[in-house]
């Protein structure tokens, strides 16, 4: 029989006491060479400053983990030579093309690469997020994933009675969810709006970072038309604030995703000169409103 | 001029009306799909009542419980109708959006299988779009399946592909034989020019229709109302399919 381990969420401030409010740079300091960091795709409030900052740490051996696709963040990760392993649904910059470097990692070997599909990635999620060993998943059945998924097992619907086999996927816990939002008060309590995905993520992470643009004084949870929207301060272990820090994708409605700049990043990461030369001119130098913040 | 696009975007506007199949009341579209929201757009816009709901608007996204929402919908049967392509896509309607050579594409790399080995099989209708109609996008048998065009028996499937439109036709695919029809041939194109861009076999009646153009009502549509309703998740796809459309847009 299966002993109950060390929970996922040891280590984790009680409810209602005070997170860490530190610097961008403590935040990337408490993620270690070789983490698996889940995060968001590219519409959905990518953490770009803590990105850029991991890279100028010189972070090694990272495992990244899309929920559901990737786009930026992850390319660029892999490109300054960050990332190990990736799982993903897809890896994309959307209308700016492929993800160059991503492409290059997969055709060069240099980057393992964990096939999934975008719902797999949610449930797997949810299961941590209830507690749970595993969940069910209708489809999949009939896809190659499914062969290069040793993790993924087929069974029969113990409800039915006529076979009707269906995939179980097992709960995962990242070891750190992070995110950027627009504002977090002074107990952790982070404002995400509509994008709930975040909430699974930091539900079922080890550890949550998240970047914002601003600490607000009130209690978001006592305002009725913000809590919705809010994840609790009890899933949320630092907070450091970081101006823009979506750029170049956008935050909701603060802010649009900086099209010219993807466009650009697009086609310099095409050649590896290209990349490096990017990476000089925006991710090494500290961002100015970063500095300041 | 008609564009492509726009010839693309009324044949499927088209098949989302198809009498013979049942009306859809609500359509997801996903991440990188501008010819298929255009296509929603205008069957919204020029027929009855039908819910559209995109995964990657950048404003007004309707799922407020997070991406899950969209695959939780369609687990219940909540969606109808979904759009799909594939790097390649062959005969059985088998999608590969993984990539070609050894797992997972050593030789040419693909994005990844987004929602695809769950949608496919879990919505009643699909609708595969590939612009690029070749040998090397419509195949015998693709390299990776990130999505089966059918099931084995007694593996639950709620529907599969009726169609397949490319930049040079539309097909329409019979799952009970997992083969292809062609149905009608673009402007431009024969059902010679056909056979020899695709990999794949497929079955040619004995008369070969033309794919309809889009009528002045279809072309005012999607240059106006269709184009406002779209340039703020696909900027760069609108300023290239209707450089002259901002006047017209922003009067709709």
């Amino acid at each position: 029989m299966a002993q109950p381990t060390a929970g996922a969420h040891d280590g984790r401030p009680e409810s209602g006491q005070h997170m860490a409010l530190i610097s961008l740079d403590e935040l990337v300091a408490s993620v270690p060479d070789g983490a698996l960091i889940a995060l968001p795709p590219d519409n959905s409030l990518v953490p770009c400053a803590f990105v850029h900052a991991l890279i100028r740490a010189g972070r090694r051996r990272l495992r990244l983990l899309g929920v559901p696709v990737s786009g930026y963040a992850t390319d660029l990760l892999i490109g300054a030579g960050c990332v190990a392993g990736v799982e993903t649904s897809a890896v994309t910059l959307g209308e700016a093309g492929a993800a160059p470097r991503f492409t290059q990692a997969v055709t060069a070997a240099t980057v393992a690469v964990r096939d999934s599909t975008c719902p797999a990635i949610h449930t797997m999620l949810q299961a941590a997020e209830k507690g749970v060993p595993f969940l069910p998943l209708r489809g999949l059945i009939g896809s190659d994933l499914l062969a290069h998924r040793p993790d993924w097992r087929v069974m029969d619907n113990p409800f039915a009675t006529d076979g009707d086999p269906i995939v179980l996927l097992p709960a995962l816990s990242p070891d750190f969810g992070v995110f950027h939002a627009e504002m977090a008060d002074a107990d952790g309590n982070v404002w995400v709006g509509r994008r709930r995905e975040l909430a699974t993520i930091a539900h079922a992470s080890r550890r949550t970072l998240v970047t914002v643009e601003r600490i607000v004084a009130a209690s978001l949870l006592d305002d009725e038309r913000l809590a919705p929207g809010t994840i609790s301060g009890a899933y949320v272990d630092a907070v450091a604030v970081a101006a823009r820090g979506a750029w170049p994708t956008g935050l909701l409605d603060a802010y649009p995703p900086d099209d010219a700049h993807l466009a650009e990043y697009a086609r310099l990461a095409r050649s590896d000169a290209g990349f490096r030369a990017y990476c000089e001119r925006y991710v090494l130098p500290l961002r100015a409103e970063v500095a300041v913040a | 001029m008609i564009r492509a696009e726009e010839r693309l975007a009324a044949a499927i506007a088209r098949l989302i009306r198809d009498p013979a199949t049942p009306t859809p009341r609500h359509i997801a579209v996903g991440a990188a799909s501008p010819v298929p929201a255009a296509a929603c757009w205008l069957a919204a816009l020029s027929g009855p009542q039908l819910r559209l709901s995109f995964l990657h608007r950048r404003e007004g996204n309707p799922f407020t419980e997070g991406t899950r929402e969209l695959f939780d919908l369609a687990g219940q049967g909540r969606i109808d109708l979904f759009f799909l392509g594939g790097g390649e896509i062959d005969g059985a309607a088998n999608i590969n959006l993984i990539g070609t050579g050894d797992w997972p594409g050593r030789a040419a790399r693909f994005p990844g299988s987004f929602g695809s080995a769950f949608l496919y099989i879990m919505v009643p209708r699909t609708i595969l779009f590939r612009e690029e109609h070749s040998p090397r996008s419509l195949v015998a048998r693709v390299a990776h399946i990130s999505a089966p065009g059918v099931s084995a028996p007694g593996v639950f499937r709620r529907g599969t592909a009726s169609a397949l439109v490319t930049g040079r036709c539309l097909f329409r695919f019979d799952a009970g034989r997992a083969r292809f029809t062609l149905a009608s041939v673009h402007p431009g194109e024969t059902a010679a020019t056909v056979a020899a861009a695709t990999g794949f076999a497929y079955d040619t009646p004995g008369e070969v229709a033309l794919t309809p153009e889009p009528t002045q009502g279809e072309l005012e549509l999607l240059r106006g109302k269709v184009r406002a309703r779209m340039v703020d998740t696909y900027p760069a796809f609108c300023a290239r399919v209707w450089p002259q459309g901002e006047s017209e847009g922003r009067a709709a």
